[in-house]
């Protein structure tokens, strides 16, 4: 086995392979290390061959798992060799060793550039195979253009050009930014012409990164891509050694269908039917056969134009006809087939409405849920999970909990989370929720989350009906012998607070209670403690009369942990027994939990966490997204006409000085009506046994996309029959009867600079606002105050969501009663830059009055920001690195409203913009530095420079720079927004539009948007 | 795209490693072993993939060695197992019949190889003969640059330098 020359190695590798143990190995190779260490060190003495055997011997060692933590430099010094069979040993070795992120590379970039634009072929090659494997930032900058020279140079030979093709997409994929793709598209058109099927091939995957992030600019190329699927599929000119197993490359068909997935639709009617030909003739004509290879090949098209039948969305025929193939595919022997079946049939729930034909195949689903492959299994949970609703909801928790009993360690958490999902979701009735919940803890309680105690407990605490069968069914669990922590401190925690609804029972009487739940203390661990004194101290409360030997049982227990070590519990059992001995205050101190706010699950948040981080966001990721986006601007279209932030209405301009003024004015007007007084003080107090929330308070991020998509599609189907009933409404009786008080507008603007204040009023309602902002998500409550002694009916709030925000507005009562307040939480979390802005429709009856009016709600841009400080040693650095647009904008803006230098720093200051004094030499410039936060950018400098000209204050140089163009750009146009003519706080206020004559009521009529505006 | 690409011997043994995405190379230690006792322990007539970390792993055995690659969860599994195939299939075409052991004592070739058909994790190459082609021309280029260097012309030049 003597290897090109090369004995040493290969004596090497037999000497390893010969080793007996780990130890004598690990043994054989330091002792090699060693000596290529010092072979290194005196590099004058060593040949050519040397080192190219010595690095070999360095990534054989590397491969099998030991460190390398020298010679890398050998390696790269190998690629600046001038013969060939060095520098293929130094171009392999390096990209093997070696990731973008080493150091080492950049000495080799120069080298690198020279061989890429040298003349010799087998040079460019090895260069461009380094690049295209692990080329980084700094190759990014310095090759690019290079690379994309010879991709559409007509000189260069296939075998150059396949390679260029790869390398820039990886240069393009790493580094959008850097790599620049203008006008690419009619040169991508031209590279989808090849006739060479190596380079086509590659040239495909270059075109379905550059679609992934922009189709938009790529429309010219579709008809070629349809183009290259027929020719394929009619397997014409296609050299014999492109096909395999006798298909035409199906790699190069897989691709193409993958590009055509990131269009929305195939609009030319011409095009579309000739992919449909293919389609349908992939989808009629792909057989089972024998051979294995070309059945996976075959397949692979198929599958993959089951996915873009079902983007596109097609005739019915060709969707049923999917369905029906899956439904075959999740039903054959072959592991592979049934694994994809169940894959695709979760992916089709995603895209298009098939339940009712999938659910014909439970049984066959369930089936798979105890097929031996793991793999499968899990394809099979995730599609019963998609699948569930409440139809079949039942059956398939159930299902689920019988197969916890079995299932694997590895699944078992995914599985009791996605169940109690389930359970919560699409409960019949509430007893079966606890029923599910309780039976999960039961069977797996290792698996299940705290997350899931803490949200039987909340739905048990928010539904009276519900706490005494939850308190029976705690009780019939302790019976249990040997039951897990977990159900001890659920259980524990609903006796605690409801066993005395079952004071009656046989085995119920708070002393027995208390001697069941105190037969667990011995067994359970610090944590659970607290939670069993906190019952204990409850039982206490609850037993009226008191009875004396169950009240020194219990103080006998606090006596004792109140030397415990741990000071929760300390505390907890020092605080309890001097509770105690309040006598009759106990009851009111300790009385039953108040209702839990209502709150999206965190559970659904948690199961989704999972996110990998992935080339190029999948076809199927983006296409639920556009159907979501899709989805709101149904919605969005009427009112889009009258939400201010459009720039032709353009009248979102914050009044930046007369903030004080106007909150003079708010509190007049809270004052004026005493009903509002509390209305800034009225937080939650805290409480004094907030402790015993503590193992209670679910935080974090309660939504979940999952939720939120289906939110938004009702959502749309919601505001659509408002607005249609708005239409409907005779706009007259609303114009006249009821006014709002003060100017609408304005209270919006000077929400947009504070946290708290009045959103609306009239002489009816008062809405006030009181708002918490923490990184990208917030949470505001809404006030809804009726000011008259009779009540408000048919009160209505509806959230109108712009795209970039998701919001969950917890539900608002349909009555207020007379001189009450509700308060309806509503959480934010901006997932992405944008300027739209969300729009609260409100709407209620009072006598014959119906009112309906639509509020602009101020979770604008700015609230997302928190003013940082820069340092010029932080600021230079970073203000350079983002070089020129997209990610730094620069604009020339006129028709500024003349303010003094310091007004304009105020108020950019009172937006959260930070001006940095001393950075900008210039005295007549100024700095800002401030964090973005959202979903999308997480958190993200931006600066911020404007340069006035103090002889014309009317017009001023902007420039705006961060790490992601949108926000550069968003930012930019909303700090433009607050420059120009802003309305100072003498304008007389807009007019209040309500007073609009009447004649125009039938245009308003027609028209939902300009209502809108009008009511605006 | 193609993340990585593992060779692992039924033992566990690492006979090729490709990444595609930096991993630091304690990372890349890590991933070897978490996957080698994924996949070792997986039974015969079982899928040719396996979910792991949000990734997806297709892997196919061929006699003692089990060939790896890691994709996105959303890519096509079954195009990549033929990748797998056909990498295979061109090895067999170089070595004649490949066997472990060529793969162990030429694990130089093996990346030659995997170079002309993957680049950045994509496929680079269809054609199993214009491989077959492109490593030839290389084979011959290094022949040449060792004739060249043991011709006596070239012997005499050197020790007179």
């Amino acid at each position: 086995m003597a290897l090109s020359g090369m004995r040493g190695l290969s004596v090497f590798i037999s000497d390893i392979r010969n080793c007996q143990n780990k130890e004598l190995e690990r043994l054989r190779v330091d002792k090699e290390l060693g000596h290529i260490r010092t072979r290194f060190k005196n590099e004058k003495g060593l040949t050519p061959y040397e080192k190219k055997k010595y690095v070999w011997k360095m990534l054989y060692i590397y491969m099998l798992g030991y460190d390398v933590d020298f010679g890398h430099m050998e390696a790269v010094s190998l690629i600046s060799a001038p013969k060939y069979p060095e520098k293929q040993v130094g171009y392999i070795v390096t990209s093997s060793l070696l990731n973008e992120n080493h150091d080492f590379l950049r000495l080799a970039i120069n080298t690198v550039r020279n061989d890429i634009i040298g003349r010799n072929e087998t040079f460019q090659c090895l260069a461009l195979t380094l690049v295209g494997n692990i080329g980084g930032r700094d190759f990014a900058e310095s090759l690019a253009p290079d690379v994309q020279k010879l991709l559409l140079s007509s000189s260069c030979r296939p075998l150059v050009r396949k390679k260029a093709a790869l390398c820039l997409l990886r240069l393009f994929r790493k580094n959008p930014d850097v790599v620049n793709v203008d006008g690419w598209s009619d040169r991508m058109a031209q590279l989808l012409d090849e006739r060479d099927i190596g380079v086509l091939t590659s040239s495909m995957s270059l075109f379905v990164a550059l679609v992934a992030r922009d189709y938009d600019s790529y429309w010219s190329c579709l008809p070629k891509c349809v183009k290259v699927l027929e020719r394929l599929a009619r397997n014409q000119d296609i050299p014999q050694e492109y096909t395999y197993y006798g298909i035409p490359s199906p790699w190069l068909q897989v691709k193409t269908m993958r590009a055509l997935q990131y269009f929305p639709t195939v609009e030319d009617p011409n095009t579309r039917r000739s992919l449909f030909e293919v389609l349908q003739r992939v989808l009629m004509g792909t057989d089972v056969v024998k051979n294995v290879n070309k059945n996976n090949a075959s397949h692979a098209v198929l599958f993959e134009a089951l996915a873009l039948v079902m983007h596109l969305d097609a005739e019915k025929e060709m969707m049923s006809q999917c369905v029906a193939l899956l439904g075959k595919f999740i039903a054959v022997r072959e592991p592979n087939i049934r694994y994809l079946g169940l894959e695709n049939m979760t992916r089709m729930l995603m895209v298009t409405d098939v339940q009712e034909i999938i659910k014909r195949h439970q049984a066959q689903i369930i089936t798979s849920l105890k097929d031996p492959d793991i793999s499968i299994r899990r394809r099979a949970l995730d599609l019963l999970y998609g699948m569930c609703d409440v139809s079949n909801a039942k059956d398939i928790v159930e299902e689920l909990l019988q197969y916890l009993a079995t299932a694997d360690f590895a699944m078992r958490e995914e599985l009791s989370l996605k169940a109690a999902i389930l359970a919560e979701k699409f409960a019949p009735d509430l007893s079966w929720y606890v029923d599910v919940i309780l039976q999960l803890i039961d069977k797996a309680g290792d698996f299940v989350s705290d997350d899931i105690w803490f949200r039987v407990v909340q739905f048990v605490t928010n539904n009276e009906d519900l706490q005494p069968y939850a308190a029976l069914k705690a009780r019939e669990y302790l019976d249990k012998p040997a039951i897990h922590e977990t159900m001890v401190k659920v259980s524990a925690y609903l006796l605690g607070e409801y066993s005395h609804l079952l004071a009656r029972r046989p085995g119920c009487s708070p002393k027995e209670i208390f001697a069941i739940i105190h037969e667990k203390l011995p067994t359970v661990s610090t944590p659970t403690v607290p939670i069993l004194l906190s019952t204990y101290a409850k039982i206490l409360m609850h037993s009226q009369p008191p009875d004396p030997e169950l009240q020194t049982q219990i103080w006998a227990v606090f006596s004792k942990y109140e030397s415990c070590i741990d000071v929760e519990i300390q505390q907890r059992a020092a605080e309890y027994f001097a509770l105690s001995r309040k006598g009759a205050a106990l009851v009111d101190i300790l009385a039953e939990m108040p209702k839990f706010p209502e709150r999206k699950s965190s559970l659904i948040k948690k199961a989704e966490d999972t996110e990998a981080d992935t080339a190029e966001q999948s076809a199927i990721k983006l296409r639920t997204q556009q159907q979501m986006s899709n989805a709101l601007t149904v919605t969005d279209q009427p009112p889009a006409n009258g939400i201010p932030s459009e720039p032709q209405l353009g009248p979102v301009k914050v009044p930046s000085m007369s903030n004080e003024s106007l909150n003079t004015k708010d509190q007049v007007l809270t004052q004026s009506n005493g009903s509002a007084t509390n209305l800034q003080t009225s937080t939650p107090s805290p409480d004094l046994l907030a402790d015993l929330l503590s193992p209670l308070a679910i935080e974090g991020p309660p939504v979940a996309s999952l939720e939120s998509e289906q939110n938004a599609v009702t959502g749309s189907e919601d505001t659509a029959t408002a607005v249609d009933a708005l239409a409907l409404a005779t706009v007259g009786d609303q114009a006249n009867t009821v006014q709002p008080i003060g100017n609408v507008a304005e209270k919006f603007y000077a929400l947009c600079l504070k946290d708290s204040g009045i959103l609306y009023e009239d002489p009816y309602v008062q809405i006030g606002i009181k708002a918490e902002w923490r990184s990208h998500q917030g949470r505001l409550v809404l006030f809804l105050g009726n000011k008259n002694t009779a009540p408000l009916v048919s009160v209505q709030a509806l959230m109108l969501a712009p795209s970039h925000l998701k919001l969950e507005l917890s539900e608002v009562p349909q009555i207020i009663p007379p001189r009450a307040q509700v308060q309806c939480p509503l959480e934010v979390v901006n997932l992405r830059p944008s300027r739209d802005l969300a729009v609260l429709e409100f709407s209620y009856k009072f006598g014959t009055d119906l009112v309906n009016v639509k509020l602009r709600v101020p979770a604008v841009l700015n609230k997302f920001l928190q003013p940082i400080p820069v340092s010029p040693e932080e600021f230079f650095p970073q203000w350079r690195s983002l070089s020129g647009p997209p990610l730094k904008l620069q604009e020339v803006v006129r028709g500024v409203r003349p303010m003094p230098l310091m007004e304009m720093a105020s108020l950019l200051n009172s937006y959260h913009l930070m001006v940095c004094p001393g950075l900008d030499p210039n005295t007549n410039n100024l700095v800002a530095s401030t964090t973005f936060f959202s979903e999308s950018t997480r958190a993200m400098l931006c600066l911020v420079r404007i340069e006035t000209d103090p002889a014309d204050r009317t017009q001023l140089r902007m420039t705006v720079a961060s790490g992601d163009p949108v926000l550069t750009y968003e930012l930019k146009e909303f700090i433009k927004e607050q420059l120009i003519s802003i309305p100072s706080a003498s304008l007389p206020p807009q007019p209040i539009t309500q007073q609009a004559p009447p004649s125009s009521s039938p245009i308003s009529q027609s028209d939902p948007g300009a209502m809108l505006a009008a009511l605006l | 795209m193609i993340h990585f690409v593992l060779l692992i011997s039924r033992q566990g043994k690492v006979r090729l490693t490709k990444w595609y995405s930096p991993y630091a190379q304690k990372e890349r230690t890590k991933v070897v072993r978490e996957l080698s006792g994924m996949i070792l322990s997986r039974g015969p007539k079982l899928c040719n993939f396996v979910e792991w970390r949000g990734f997806k792993v297709v892997y196919k055995r061929y006699a003692s060695l089990y060939f790896c690659m890691c994709v996105n969860e959303d890519d096509n599994e079954l195009e990549i197992l033929e990748i797998i195939h056909h990498f295979v299939e061109i090895l067999d075409r170089y070595f004649g019949s490949v066997c472990e052991l060529d793969l162990i004592f030429n694990f130089h070739k093996a990346y030659y190889i995997l170079d002309e058909i993957l680049i950045a994790g994509e496929l680079q190459e269809s054609s199993k003969k214009a491989v077959a082609r492109l490593i030839a021309a290389q084979d011959s280029l290094v022949e040449a640059a060792k004739e060249q260097a043991n011709s006596v012309s070239y012997m005499i030049s050197q020790a007179t330098k």
